[in-house]
C-alpha cells in the first residue's frame, strides 16, 4: 500500500502545508470533482481528493470528511489564508502542475483505487 | 524550517497554546513541537541566575566549582557583562597539561555565542545546530547575563508545554463528556447557536467544524460527529449562498438525539420539491465557479440525518429541521431521511 510520502515523490507534488510524517498517512482511495457537494457525497474518509479548486472552502470540506490530502491540479495556487486555515485544521494541501485527468491516472497506476 | 530535534509521540490531540484551535485530524505532534519552538521564549525554559566565574579565578577554582555545584560549564562575568564561557572540555584540556594554576583567561572561550531572553526557542535550536556548542549564555537587551540554556532545558520546556496542552484538552473532554451525567434534570440539553452571514464564504464551514468538534468532545462516535458535520455544513453553505440576510443554526444536543434547526428570513424557496431533486440548483454562475451549486446539498443532508423537514415560504424565509438519533436501534445506516424520501 502506498503512503502519502511515496505519492508525493511519485507524482512530484509540492507540499503547500506544514511538513508531517507523510509516510504514516495511508490514502485509502481517491475522489475527483470540483463541486463541493459532490465531494461531500462521494469522497471517503482517509481518501485523496483531486480538484482544480484552490479557494478556502476546500479546507472545511476536507476537514469534515477527514480526507488524507487534497491534490490541487494545474498549479492552481491557494492563498495564504487558505494554507493557514489548512494548517490549523490539520488538512494537507498538495499541488500538481498536471491536470486532474493525469493526476488521477497516475494515482490509479500506483494502486490507489 | 522543520525542527526535528524531538520525536515525541502522544496519542491524543493537543490544542494550540494561544488560539486553542484543535485540528480535526490526528494531531501531528512533531508539528506541535515546532509550533511551541516558535511560541516559547528562551527565558521561559533557561536556567536563571546561573553560577558564574570571574576573570580573576584560576583553573583550580573552576574545577572545584564544577565539582561542588555538579555543573559542566559556566559563563564568565565582569561588571555584569558577559565576557566568556568556560566548559568541562576546557577544564579537560587544562588537566591534560597539568596546568591547574593557570588563569581562567587562558582556557575560556572569549566572546561566546549568546541568545537573547526574548528570542523564540527555535533561534536557540538553530544556534545549537550551527555552532555545535553545548550551552548558550542568555542575555537581555542590555547585554547582561540573565541565564544559561542547554538543549536539555529546551527539551524539558517543550515537554512541559506539551503536557500542559494535553492536560487542558483532557480536562475539556472529560468535562464535556460528563456534562449530561453531572447535571440532573428531567430533560437536559445543550444548545449551540451560530449566526451565519450571507455571502460570507471566507468563514464557510466554520460553524459546522465547531459543531463537529463539540460533539467529538462530548464523546459522540466519529460517525455521528461526521454525519452531523456534513449535514450542518450543507445547511451552513446554503445560508451563505442563498439567503438575503443570513440565518441561524441551532443545534440541541440531548443524550438520545441531536436536533438541528436552521432558519433564515428570506428569500425562501419557490419550489421545495424541486429543490430536493438531486442536481437542481439556483446558485449563481459566480458561486458555481467556487464549486458550489451542485444541487446536492439537501440530498446530502437527507443522507446524513434520520428526520428532515424543510418548510419554506417564498418571500418570507426557510426553516430546515433535522434530527439525528444517537441510539443505534433508532438509526438505519447513514440515516433515515434519505429512505423516507425515496419512499415518497
Amino acid at each position: 500500500m502506498m503512503n502519502l510520502e511515496q505519492v508525493i515523490q511519485a507524482l512530484d507534488l509540492k507540499v503547500l502545508t506544514e511538513q508531517k510524517p507523510f509516510n504514516e498517512i495511508l490514502p485509502t482511495t481517491g475522489y475527483a470533482a470540483d463541486l463541493l457537494s459532490c465531494v461531500m457525497t462521494g469522497a471517503s474518509r482517509g481518501g485523496l481528493w483531486v480538484t482544480l479548486q484552490a479557494h478556502s472552502n476546500i479546507v472545511a470540506v476536507a476537514a469534515l470528511l477527514e480526507l488524507s490530502a487534497i491534490i490541487i491540479t494545474e498549479g492552481a495556487q491557494p492563498d495564504e489564508a487558505t494554507i493557514q486555515k489548512a494548517n490549523e485544521q490539520g488538512v494537507v494541501l498538495l499541488s500538481s502542475q498536471q491536470d486532474t485527468y493525469r493526476v488521477v491516472g497516475r494515482l490509479w497506476e500506483l494502486g490507489i483505487r | 524550517m522543520p525542527v526535528s530535534f524531538l520525536n515525541l509521540k502522544m496519542t491524543e490531540q493537543t490544542p494550540l497554546r494561544k488560539s486553542s484551535l484543535i485540528s480535526d485530524q490526528e494531531a501531528e505532534n512533531i508539528t506541535r513541537v515546532e509550533e511551541l519552538a516558535y511560541e516559547i521564549k528562551v527565558q521561559e525554559v533557561m536556567t536563571p541566575n546561573p553560577i558564574t566565574m570571574t576573570t580573576s579565578m584560576k583553573m583550580r577554582e573552576v574545577l572545584e566549582q564544577f565539582r561542588v555545584a555538579r555543573i559542566s560549564g559556566a559563563p564568565i562575568v565582569e561588571e555584569g557583562q558577559l565576557i566568556g564561557i568556560i566548559s568541562i572540555e576546557d577544564l579537560i584540556r587544562c588537566l591534560i597539561k597539568a596546568d591547574l594554576e593557570a588563569e581562567i583567561q587562558k582556557y575560556m572561550t572569549h566572546n561566546p555565542f549568546t541568545v537573547k531572553g526574548d528570542d523564540p526557542v527555535v533561534e536557540a535550536l538553530k544556534m545549537f545546530v550551527s555552532t555545535k556548542v553545548g550551552r548558550l549564555p542568555v542575555i537581555n537587551k542590555e547585554g547582561q547575563l540573565i541565564g544559561i540554556l542547554t538543549k536539555g532545558d529546551i527539551t524539558r520546556g517543550l515537554l512541559k508545554a506539551l503536557q500542559q496542552d494535553y492536560q487542558t484538552e483532557e480536562v475539556r473532554r472529560y468535562r464535556a463528556s460528563h456534562l449530561f451525567e453531572d447535571i440532573e434534570s428531567e430533560r437536559t440539553s445543550l444548545i449551540l447557536r451560530y449566526n451565519i452571514k450571507a455571502g460570507d464564504f471566507t468563514h464557510g464551514g466554520e460553524a459546522s467544524s465547531k459543531i463537529k468538534r463539540a460533539l467529538s468532545r462530548m464523546g459522540a462516535s466519529p460517525q455521528i460527529a461526521r454525519r452531523c458535520g456534513i449535514a450542518t455544513y450543507e445547511a451552513e453553505m446554503n445560508l451563505i449562498i442563498h439567503t438575503t440576510e443570513g440565518g441561524v443554526i441551532r443545534v440541541e444536543i440531548e443524550p438520545h438525539q441531536i436536533s438541528i434547526d436552521v432558519y433564515d428570513s428570506g428569500p425562501g424557496i419557490q419550489d421545495v420539491e424541486l429543490a430536493m431533486k438531486p442536481g437542481y440548483s439556483t446558485a449563481s454562475e459566480k458561486v458555481r465557479e467556487l464549486g458550489f451549486g451542485a444541487g446536492m446539498g439537501l440530498v446530502n443532508i437527507s443522507r446524513c440525518v434520520d428526520i428532515m423537514k424543510l418548510e419554506s415560504v417564498w418571500g418570507k424565509g426557510t426553516r430546515l429541521r433535522m434530527k439525528i438519533f444517537l441510539k443505534k436501534e433508532d438509526t438505519v445506516g447513514e440515516g433515515h431521511a434519505a429512505k423516507s424520501l425515496e419512499e415518497k
